[in-house]
C-alpha cells in the first residue's frame, strides 16, 4: 500500500512503462503484505522444486533399498524412508512437478474453456447464456468431487482423465465469475464507442471486454489452483490417476496412511504437509492478488 | 406454503434431468466397449456378449436412454460384479452409515463455526477474530484425509484416547436392531448405553475430521454476513432504541445473519458428500463412499454409477431441503412467491 501511495503524490511520476512498470508492480505485490511475500516465496520454492526436482534430489525417488526400509527422519534421510526404503525427501520433491503440471494444466484450461464461454454468455446473452447456463447448472448439480470421481471412472484411469476431470467441475465457477464481468460491461460507453466506431462483437469482446476481466480472472486462477491440487491429490488417493511407485503427493498419503495405525507417521505426514503448503501457498497468494485487483471483496 | 413447496419442486426437475442425462452419457463415453467393461476384466467373449444384450447396448442410442430411464424409476441400477449384489440393495444398506457420520460431522461444524463466526464479528479485530481467520485460511488448505490420519496418529497411536479407526463399530459390540439406521439413534432406541457410548467413540474421529473442513466456509460466510448485518440500519435503530445488546445479537441480526449461512449449506452439502468418499477410506468406514471406492478398484463400473447418481440426488433434494428451510427463516421469500 506505501509504495502506491509515495507514487501517487511524487508530482512528475510518470507511468513507468514495459519491463520496469511489471518489476514495479510484482515488488508493490511482493513487499506490500507480508503474508502475501512469505507465499510468493513459497511459490518460487514450489516452482523450483517443479522444474528442477529430480536435479536436485540426494536419492532416485524410486530406488528401493529394503536394508534402509521404514526409517524414521535422520541425517540421511531427512524425511525417512518408506516400506520400500526409498527416500521420501527425495520422492516428495520429484512429486512436485506431476501435482503441479495436473494443477497447471486443468486450470489453464478451465481458464480458457470457461472465460470464453462465460464471456461469451454474458456478452450476448439469449441463446449462449442460456446453454452456457445450463451446461453449468448441470454440472452444478453433482457433489464435484462425486462428478470427478465418475468422469475418472468413465473416462478411465489416467492423469490426462484427473486433468479433465478437475477441469469439468471447476467449469462453472469460472463461467459464472467471467459471465458477470462481461454482463455489466456488454452496454458501458466504452463499448458502445468502440461499437460505434464499426468495431465488429468479436473484435469488442476480445480488445475491451477480455483485457479487463482478465485480472479477476487471475485471482481465479490462483485461487482455484490450490482446489485443483487438492482435487487431483484426493482423486489419487482413493487410487484414480496416478499409480505406485510413480511419487505423486496423495498415493504417497494413502501408502503411508497403512503405517500411522502402527505409528510409523513420517511416510504420510511429509508428503500430506507438502500438498497441503502447496494449496496453501495458492490460497494465500489468490487472496494477496485479490486484495490488490479487487480490493472490495477483501474480507 | 404448500404451493411454495410444489413451485420449488418443479425448480429440481431439471437439474435431475440433467443428473440421469449426464450419468447414463458417463457408461457411454467409457473408452473401448462398454460390455466388456460392465462384464470385469476377466470376461469370456460369450459372456460380454450376454451383458451387451443384457444392458441394450445392441439397440440405438435414445433406445438405450429409454431403457435406462425405465430401469432407473424401477430402481434397478444393475448389480455390483465383485458382490453379485443389486447395486440399489447395497447403497440402501450402506446408507445410514455415510448418512450418521455426514449428519454429525455437520453438526459439530455448525456448533463451533457459527458461534465463532458470531464472536469474531461483533468483537472484529480481537483475538477470536484472528483465530477466525487462521481456521479459515489453514481450513480450506487441509486436504480431508491428510486431517484424519494425523488425528488417528494423534488420538489412536499416541494419546490412545480413541479405539482403532476400523468401521462403525468395534468387534467387541454388535449393531443395534436396526430403526433408522443410525447407531446413536438404534441404540438409544434399544437403551443400549454400552453400544451408544462404542458408536460414538468410532464416530468422533471421522466427524470430527468433516467438521474440521467444513468449518472454514460456515465460520468464513457467518462472519462476513453477521458484519453486514450489524451495520445496517435497523441494528442502528434497535440499539438505538435502548434494547440489550444480547436481545439485539441474537434476536434481530442473529435471524437474518443467518441466510447467507443456509445458502452456503449448499455448497457445504457439496464439499462433505465428497469428502465423506475420503474419509470413509481413511477410517474404513462402511458407508456408501467406500463402497464406491472398492468397486472403482476392481473395475466394478456398475456400483461406481449407481453411486455417481445416487449422490447427485441427494445433493438436489438436499439442495431442494435448504431452500424451503429458507423460506421457513425467512418470510419475505414466502411473500414472493
Amino acid at each position: 500500500m506505501t509504495a502506491l501511495d509515495t507514487t501517487a503524490v511524487e508530482p512528475d511520476a510518470r507511468p513507468a512503462t514495459g519491463l520496469s512498470a511489471t518489476l514495479k508492480h510484482a515488488r508493490h505485490v511482493v513487499t506490500g503484505n507480508p503474508i502475501t511475500g512469505f507465499s510468493f516465496t513459497l511459490f518460487i520454492l514450489l516452482v523450483v522444486c517443479a522444474l528442477f526436482g529430480p536435479f536436485l534430489v540426494p536419492y532416485d525417488p524410486l530406488a528401493t533399498n529394503t536394508a534402509v526400509a521404514l526409517k524414521p527422519p535422520s541425517l540421511h534421510h531427512l524425511m525417512g524412508t518408506d516400506q520400500l526404503g526409498r527416500d521420501l525427501l527425495s520422492r516428495v520433491i520429484v512429486a512436485t512437478r506431476l501435482d503441479m503440471a495436473v494443477a497447471v494444466f486443468s486450470v489453464a484450461l478451465v481458464f480458457v474453456l470457461g472465460g470464453i464461454s462465460g464471456i461469451a454468455a454474458g456478452y450476448f446473452g439469449g441463446w449462449t447464456d442460456r446453454l452456457v447456463g445450463r451446461l453449468s447448472d448441470t454440472i452444478m448439480a453433482f457433489p464435484l468431487f462425486v462428478l470427478a470421481m465418475g468422469i475418472v471412472a468413465a473416462l478411465g484411469n489416467t492423469v490426462t482423465n484427473i486433468i479433465i476431470a478437475t477441469t469439468i467441475i471447476n467449469y462453472p465457477l469460472y463461467v459464472r465469475i467471467a459471465r458477470a464481468e462481461a454482463n455489466v460491461r456488454r452496454n458501458a460507453g466504452f463499448v458502445q464507442a468502440a461499437r460505434l466506431s464499426g468495431n465488429g462483437e468479436i473484435r469488442i469482446l476480445l480488445t475491451q471486454i477480455l483485457p479487463i476481466i482478465l485480472p479477476i480472472m487471475m485471482v481465479q486462477m490462483s485461487l482455484t489452483m490450490g482446489y485443483a491440487i487438492l482435487n487431483a491429490a484426493g482423486l489419487s488417493f482413493i487410487g484414480l490417476g496416478v499409480r505406485p511407485p510413480t511419487p505423486e503427493w496423495g498415493i504417497m498419503v494413502a501408502e503411508g496412511a497403512a503405517f500411522i495405525v502402527s505409528g510409523e507417521w513420517w511416510i504420510a505426514l511429509f508428503p500430506g504437509l507438502a500438498l497441503m503448503l502447496a494449496v496453501f501457498c495458492f490460497n494465500l497468494l489468490g487472496d494477496g492478488l485479490r486484495d490488490i485487483v479487487d480490493p472490495q471483496r477483501r474480507t | 406454503m404448500r404451493s411454495i413447496v410444489l413451485k420449488r419442486l418443479a425448480t429440481a426437475i431439471p437439474s435431475l434431468v440433467g443428473v440421469i442425462v449426464i450419468s447414463f452419457l458417463l457408461t457411454r463415453v467409457l473408452p473401448g466397449d462398454t460390455a466388456s467393461y460392465f462384464a470385469g476384466p476377466a470376461a469370456t467373449p460369450q459372456a460380454i456378449a450376454e451383458v451387451r444384450k443384457q444392458l441394450g447396448l445392441d439397440k440405438s442410442l435414445p433406445e438405450q436412454f429409454a431403457r435406462y430411464v425405465v430401469d432407473l424409476a424401477h430402481g434397478d441400477l444393475g448389480n455390483s460384479l465383485t458382490t453379485g449384489q443389486p447395486v440399489v440393495t447395497e447403497i440402501a444398506n450402506r446408507l445410514p452409515a455415510s448418512g450418521e457420520l455426514t449428519l454429525l460431522g455437520l453438526l459439530f461444524a455448525l456448533g463451533i463455526a457459527v458461534p465463532l463466526g458470531i464472536l469474531a464479528a461483533i468483537r472484529e479485530g480481537s483475538w477470536i477474530d484472528h483465530l477466525c481467520r487462521v481456521i479459515v485460511t489453514t481450513g480450506v488448505s487441509l486436504p480431508v484425509f491428510f486431517t484424519g490420519l494425523l488425528l488417528v496418529y494423534l488420538f489412536y497411536f499416541r494419546l490412545g484416547w480413541s479405539p482403532a479407526p476400523l468401521g462403525r463399530l468395534d468387534v467387541f459390540y454388535s449393531a443395534p436392531p436396526q430403526v433408522t439406521g443410525f447407531y446413536l439413534i438404534d441404540s438409544l432406541i434399544a437403551r443400549d448405553f454400552e453400544t451408544f457410548r462404542a458408536a460414538l467413540a468410532q464416530l468422533i474421529l471421522p466427524a470430527a475430521t468433516l467438521a474440521i473442513f467444513s468449518l472454514a466456509p460456515l465460520s468464513r460466510i457467518t462472519r462476513g454476513s453477521m458484519l453486514a448485518v450489524m451495520g445496517s440500519d435497523f441494528v442502528r435503530t434497535a440499539r438505538a432504541s435502548g434494547l440489550t445488546p444480547k436481545t439485539v445479537i441474537l434476536t434481530y441480526a442473529f435471524r437474518n445473519a443467518m441466510l447467507p449461512v443456509i445458502t452456503t449449506l449448499g455448497m457445504v452439502f457439496s464439499f462433505l458428500l465428497g469428502a465423506n468418499v475420503l474419509v470413509e477410506k481413511v477410517f474404513a468406514w462402511p458407508g456408501i463412499g467406500s463402497y464406491a471406492v472398492e468397486a472403482l478398484i476392481a473395475s466394478d463400473y456398475a456400483p461406481v454409477q449407481g453411486f455417481v447418481l445416487a449422490m447427485a440426488i441427494l445433493y438436489v433434494a438436499l439442495n431442494l431441503m435448504i431452500d424451503l428451510l429458507y423460506g421457513v427463516i425467512d418470510p419475505r421469500v414466502r411473500l414472493e412467491a
